[in-house]
């Protein structure tokens, strides 16, 4: 078994007609993701990672830079235009956009999860906070209701949810509580590779730095594999090892964290990292 | 005996596109460093002595040289060149790194921030969690600060924690940056016999430190940087 367990080749996305111009005159060089010639977007292009197992990797970059078009297109939300990925699923390889539709919905439902910055997006807010994690038991192996109830229970107060709200509709919660129950929802299934989009953006500080906790913590316990997107370097400071950046749908640079924070090599990167401090 | 590490002209610039700038930090640097020996750098603010053991570390990114690392299982890695996740590993489990200052995690425990690296070994939560105390109480942290965290200690407390967090997994080879810059002369004495224990142990370090004091005692090669020469000429635009 190989420390893979994903390995991301020439991943894009372009949303319009496209045209044979739209590449060249797109990035970082032409300080757009908008194709002049034909309108098209370039939400992202020619994206290349290896992710291994247990290991978090940030991918940061300003508004629209193609982050989440990244991992939409991973979490099987959208549909790519050109690119591979390979998932290492123990001994098994799946290429993941050769599978069928229900091949996809399968490993999106028991072998990954995802955790949306607008917690409308993670969670059906017309059943409560256990319901909404039962429904993704139901959708692995486990049938039995008591079992099931038992074990969202447990899920919830993992993820400091206290039981007696597992009735309630997460409607009624907090912004960090809502975070706090997609999590509990992504890891029923315990998958071995976690999306997160932005799932501390918006919330107090002190909220922020718990929700922080609570993924290290998480990612230490059960050895989750992450792709966490973020604009935030505080972020990706305490949470990657590793780190892309992004810029009008191009990873411009990539390395360990630490040396993105402190030697960056690229103009855009040396100017994102000096703002922030 | 072999050395663990060989630096062979290093040299470190950093080009600021901002500024148009090339900012040599450090650069001809050639050393060896052995187990169970002290290879200590000096040379005056702005010799480059940081941007070597950052260097080595991959927090800066080499421009120019080989750092030679011989690994637990005797190959030999370029330290400059080698793969992300090679380097993450070397970094879990065979180098560490001691800097003058903590980056904390919110709400641990100091006891659990020292633990820390154990843990990622995947060593036992209250094995991890007994060795750290062990450590702590021979740094003279006092015990009533082990279950709280950092972020409030004073300096002193904190380096000490950080300390500990860098000599907990009793890594092969050590990078020390003024691990004492802050400390007492008592507490500076304890971490010096503990790094003599470590040393007797068998670990190699390459240290900065703060007073020539401590390099005559415990550094058994003493290397001289001097600061490299700027260049003036201003660079072409890349991005
Ligand atoms: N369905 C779509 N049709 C057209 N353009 C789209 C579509 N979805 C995304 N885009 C565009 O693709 C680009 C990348 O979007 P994406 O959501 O990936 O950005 P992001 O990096 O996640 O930004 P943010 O930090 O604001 O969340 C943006 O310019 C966006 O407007
Ligand atoms: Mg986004
Ligand atoms: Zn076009």
């Amino acid at each position: 078994m190989s420390n893979k367990i994903l390995s991301v080749r020439g991943l894009s996305r372009i949303h319009g007609e496209q045209c044979p111009l739209c590449i060249s005159s797109t990035g970082p060089e032409n300080d757009t993701n908008i194709c002049p010639h034909c309108g098209s977007v370039v939400a992202a292009h020619d994206v290349n990672f290896d992710l291994y197992r247990g290991e978090i990797l940030g991918i940061i970059g300003e508004s629209g830079s193609g982050k989440s078009s990244t991992v939409k297109m991973l979490y099987f939300d959208e549909t790519p235009t050109a690119g591979s990925a390979t998932f290492y699923d123990g001994d098994v390889q799946h290429d993941m956009f050769a599978l069928n539709a229900a091949q996809q919905r399968s490993m999106r439902n028991k072998r990954f999860g995802m955790v949306y910055q607008n917690p409308h997006l993670g969670l059906n807010f017309q059943i409560s906070a256990g319901g909404n994690i039962a429904e993704r038991l139901l959708m692995s192996d486990l049938k039995h209701y008591g079992e099931i109830r038992t074990r969202a229970g447990d899920l919830l107060v993992r993820t400091e949810v206290a039981r007696v709200r597992m009735d309630q509709n997460p409607k009624t919660f907090s912004g960090g509580m809502q975070q706090r129950v997609q999590i509990a929802k992504a890891l029923a299934t315990q998958p071995p590779l976690l999306f997160l989009d932005e799932v501390t953006t918006g919330l107090d500080l002190s909220v922020q730095a718990a929700i922080l906790d609570l993924i290290l913590e998480i990612q230490h316990e059960l050895g989750t594999a992450m792709i966490v997107v973020t604009h935030d370097l505080g972020v990706i400071r305490l949470l990657a090892g590793r780190t892309l950046v992004m810029k009008h749908g191009r990873v411009i640079e990539s390395g360990l964290t630490d040396q993105i924070l402190e030697d960056p090599q690229h103009a855009y990167t040396q100017r994102l990292v000096a703002s922030a401090l | 005996m072999n050395a663990i590490l060989t630096i062979e002209n290093y040299a470190k610039t950093f080009c600021l596109h901002e500024r148009n700038k090339l900012i040599p930090s450090a650069s001809h640097v050639n050393l060896s460093v052995y187990p169970g020996k002290l290879t200590a750098l000096i040379g005056p603010t702005g010799a480059g002595k940081s941007s070597v053991l950052k260097g080595v570390y991959r927090t800066y990114l080499p421009s120019a040289g080989r750092m030679l690392f011989r690994t637990a299982s005797g190959e030999i890695v370029d330290l400059a060149q080698a793969d992300e996740h090679l380097i993450l590993e070397l970094r879990k489990s065979e180098i560490g790194f001691v800097t003058q200052f903590l980056h904390c995690l919110p709400r641990k425990s100091a006891l659990d921030v020292v633990a820390e690296p154990l843990f990622a070994r995947g060593v036992e939560t209250e094995e991890a969690r007994g060795r750290a105390a062990d450590l702590l109480a021979q740094l003279a942290v006092p015990s009533h600060l082990w279950n709280v965290p950092p972020a409030t200690f004073s300096g002193g407390e904190k380096q000490r924690v950080n300390l500990a967090r860098g000599l907990i997994a009793q890594p092969r080879l050590l990078l020390l940056d003024e691990p004492t810059a802050s400390l007492d002369p008592a507490t500076t004495e304890r971490v010096v016999a503990h790094l003599e224990t470590l040393k007797g142990s068998g670990i190699a370090m390459l240290a900065i430190f703060h007073h020539p004091d401590l390099v005559r005692r415990l550094a058994d090669s003493v290397i001289e940087l001097s600061p490299p020469v700027a260049i003036v000429e201003p660079v072409e635009e890349i991005a």
